[in-house]
């Protein structure tokens, strides 16, 4: 990449392949296993020789280390280095309170990294690691979230929305209303737990040009990755090559780098030119990877007494770490999802000495949402109206936050057809109606929202090869999602070829510039790229472009800086079967219904929204990180404690869409997919358990205990 | 300590000097370099690990590689041959079976695996009528593979992939 990027404005493209099925062009790899992960890498990628690098945490939650005894590490058999804050190489910017580790003994929270060892072997490593003595001046810690913790004002949440909004007289509103729902609701801290624990392999290569910090990791960003260690590192982003070719899913969690990843860079520095391998334990994923705070959402509607709401009230409760600030937007979509003359929402974060939260999929619609759509459930039924019904009469004219119109607000469809396709008619007014064996049966709603993001900062290049064919290359990453797949076949559609003369590489710092795998902002943030590069590729070299032709181009077009209000929706129902004598929970259905723009490929559209509401439904009933305030981390830390779905789990999950294509908002007509499936999905499940029951269960996991009168 | 065991992997015969402590899982992903049967937890809780050891489904993260010498071992990797693949991982291909691809090798052998308990007649938790050949019902199928965790939720394409491969 020499020259400076074309820009240029993407126009829709005649679709093709795009909206058709095409299986992974990634399959083989996948079910052979030969796709090649983080820490899978070696003589043959430029890794000969790796040393085993090992994490040390810290088993206190607050406090200094004062001293680290490495003598009985350093003499284990295979041992190379042990290295603590007194020793690690230095950074040069240790502003980032998560990532600049080993540079000073203050202990943050209990997990952190406070020591590494570097071995021959896993085996060395790992014993070695448990021989290292580190000493501490134990100080008093904060570690339990309650409402009166968490009084601390952000200056914004996540990732730029105001803290607070009040619209009209909220408190005059509820004095005045005929119906009000005045409800507290609790979600848990919740850990993402991709298959793939967080991994890197590192090496620090010199060259002609000097230094090159060369990483494979598993991320959802590779500039992401370089762009953040290179100004800690003293280095020039150029300077540090990030790779990511298969990532085994992050679901937010490898949306940013973790203090892993800066452990595996010092550690390669020290070794230098010798690789390192560092994989994060199962184990210290609960304190070093992200997680989704838990949240308490106090929430007042008020209501005519036919429904139509007249204020909505949502105040927030959460935690962050003192280490670094994560603030969940958790009421933002309440700004958004209903009408109401009057509203109000907040946030209020305890500041706590615990691990660092982050990204977990749909952060802030996950939690919110499953408030404010099971106090909707509750209005519904002191209304005595039905919840689809419901819905439809506070539906938004416009955007009530900003005014603005709607793009395309098409969840009154999804309501319509979820609705029919589920089999929702003829459900019984009452709860606790049906009774089948030994099986108390009901079906419940929710809504489901997310916004739409075109994220800046992205190039792509085409160049045309030998024999019509193309090379498109953006540095974008395939965690999972389909990336590699859809990605192709957008950029066989813009070039007007099929989708095998396209050669599509990602996942590469030396591939051109491309944002996150987050925000479900890739597909469009990407693919509108692609299709700009290769639209100004053809204005520029025509339809028979001499082998070498090139173009770098960026997309000139900015939807999100008009006026309008871009959102996806969707409607999920849930069928809940609860057990009258052990209070076990089944969900034998559960299906969605979503407005999501154009789907480019339905095979991995379909697995994504599956997979976002079998993730809701695992959180609905399973997913619970239980943190033990006295010591200041989560005990549930492992897949035999933090339980997420299995296979006997999931029964009949299914996911349709509306037909449809947003051109306003990208040139595929696509928006994105990746994280509406898991909202209102525990919503629906808490709504359907109550239909089944009786039993109004306002907090995550919907555990048997709450419906055996125990509570 | 060190121990010299001979291994079978994929139809290559290997001998090799293992720590004592090393796991199946580590000497096949850090001693040979086959990196196809996936670490996940380390505890035998994720089920990303399994192969087929001597034709059985096995977490190869619970065993320790010293005491499987002579061993055979199959991974997701060996059930194909080059690109001509097994009809399970076929199966995977046309039920997108899968996204991230991380636990996908070690579904592949379960369900491999699986199929055979199914042939010789093993019962399952959910196995009504124990004396009877197993009808490979849908709540079997989700019941055998309830060992192996997918997190990016592809127990829909799993489930059909293994109906398609249980009766092609």
């Amino acid at each position: 990449m020499t020259a400076d990027p074309v820009q240029h404005t993407p126009t829709p493209i005649r679709v093709r392949s795009v909206g058709t099925r095409l299986e992974r062009v990634d399959g083989l790899e996948k079910v052979t296993g030969r796709a090649g992960y983080a820490v899978e890498h070696g003589a043959d990628d430029g890794f000969d020789g790796a040393l085993v690098a090992w994490l040390v945490t810290s088993t206190v939650a607050r406090g200094r280390v004062t001293s680290v005894d490495t003598a009985a590490a350093a003499a284990h058999d295979g041992v190379v280095a042990v290295l603590d804050h007194t020793s690690a190489p230095r950074l040069a910017d240790t502003d980032d309170g998560e990532l600049a580790i080993l540079q000073d003994p203050q202990v943050h929270f209990r997990g952190q990294v406070v020591a590494l060892v570097l071995a021959e072997t896993a085996e060395s490593a790992r014993e070695a690691a448990s021989l290292v003595e580190v000493s501490y001046d134990v100080e008093e810690h904060e570690a339990e979230l309650t409402e009166e913790a968490a009084t601390y004002r952000p200056d914004s949440v996540n990732p730029a929305f105001d803290t607070d909004s009040d619209t009209g007289d909220v408190d005059a509103a509820l004095a005045e209303a005929a119906v009000v729902v005045d409800e507290e609701y609790r979600t848990p801290h919740e850990h993402n737990n991709p298959m793939e624990p967080h991994a890197t392999t590192a090496v620090w290569r010199s060259d002609g040009d000097g230094e090159v910090l060369d990483l494979v990791d598993s991320t959802q960003a590779v500039h992401g990755v370089a762009s953040t260690l290179a100004p800690m590192l003293g280095l020039e982003q150029d300077q540090v090559r990030v790779r990511a070719p298969y990532v085994g899913g992050g679901f937010g969690s490898k949306g940013q780098p973790h203090a892993h990843v800066v452990a595996a860079a010092l550690a390669a520095r020290h070794v230098s030119p010798r690789p390192v391998r560092l994989a994060v334990t199962r184990q210290q994923m609960f304190a070093l990877t992200g997680y989704r705070t838990a949240t308490i959402s106090r929430m007042r509607l008020g209501a005519d007494a036919d429904g139509r709401l007249t204020a909505i009230e949502h105040r927030v409760f959460e935690q962050s770490s003192k280490v670094k600030e994560f603030a969940e937007q958790t009421a933002v979509p309440t700004r958004m999802l209903y009408a109401a003359p009057n509203r109000r929402t907040s946030h209020r974060l305890a500041m706590l000495d615990v691990a660092v939260p982050s990204w977990m999929r749909a952060p802030g619609e996950m939690p919110g949402v499953f408030a404010h759509e099971v106090a909707m459930d509750e209005l519904a039924q002191a209304c005595g109206l039905d919840p689809v019904e419901l819905r439809l009469r506070n539906e938004p004219d416009v955007d009530p936050e900003t005014g603005n119109p709607w793009n395309n607000r098409r969840l009154p469809e999804c309501l319509h057809r979820g609705a029919e396709r589920f089999g929702w008619a003829g459900r019984p007014a009452e709860a606790r109606a049906t009774l089948e064996g030994d099986w108390w049966v009901g079906t419940g709603m929710a809504a489901a929202t997310y916004p739409a993001y075109r994220q800046g900062g992205n190039a792509a290049r085409v160049t045309a090869l030998d024999g019509g064919r193309y090379a498109v290359a953006i540095g974008a990453v395939d965690i999972g999602t389909g990336a590699r797949t859809v990605l192709t076949q957008i950029a066989a559609d813009a070039l007007e070829v099929g989708t095998d003369a396209v050669d599509l590489e990602v996942g590469d710092t030396r591939l051109p510039s491309a944002s996150v795998a987050g925000g479900s902002s890739g597909t469009a943030s990407w693919g509108s790229t692609i299709v700009a590069a290769a639209q100004a590729f053809r204005e520029r070299h025509g339809d028979d472009p001499g082998a070498g032709a090139e173009v770098l181009a960026e997309a000139a077009d900015d939807p999100l800086g008009t006026d309008v209000a871009f959102h996806s929706f969707g409607a999920v129902f849930a069928e809940a079967r609860v057990h009258r004598r052990t209070g076990e929970v089944r969900v034998p259905r559960l299906f969605g219904v979503y407005s999501v723009g154009r789907v480019v490929n339905p095979v991995t559209a379909h697995s994504q929204l599956v997979g976002g509401l079998v993730m809701g439904l695992s959180a609905a009933l399973f997913e619970e990180s239980w943190r033990d305030a006295r010591f200041g981390h989560v005990v549930t830390q492992d897949l035999a404690s933090y339980h997420v779905a299995a296979h006997a789990d999931v029964r009949d999950v299914d996911a349709e869409w509306l037909e449809e294509s947003d051109d306003a908002f990208s040139p595929m007509g696509a928006r994105g997919i990746g994280e509406i499936g898991i909202v209102g999905t525990a919503a629906a499940v808490v709504n359907a358990a109550h239909h089944a029951t009786g039993v109004r269960v306002r907090s995550l996991p919907v555990t048997a205990d709450h419906f055996l009168g125990g509570r | 300590m060190d121990a010299s065991i001979r291994l079978t992997v994929d139809g290559t015969e290997h001998v090799l000097d293992v720590d004592t402590r090393t796991t199946l899982l580590d000497a096949l992903r850090e001693r040979l370099g086959v990196t196809s049967a996936k670490k996940g937890c380390d505890h035998g809780q994720c089920g990303s690990c399994t192969v087929l050891l001597d034709g059985r489904r096995h977490l190869t993260c619970l065993a320790l590689a010293v005491a499987y010498d002579g061993s055979e071992v199959v991974t997701a990797s060996g059930l194909a041959d080059g690109e001509d693949l097994h009809p399970v991982q076929q199966a995977f291909l046309d039920h997108d079976g899968y996204q991230c691809g991380y636990c996908t090798p070690g579904q592949v052998c379960s369900v491999v695996g699986m199929l055979d308990e199914v042939k010789q007649g093993h019962a399952s938790h959910v196995t009504e009528d124990l004396e009877a050949e197993p009808d490979l019902t849908d709540d079997e199928i989700r019941e055998r593979l309830s060992g192996n965790l997918c997190r990016c939720g592809a127990y829909r394409g799993i489930l059909a992939a293994t109906r398609q491969a249980a009766t092609s």
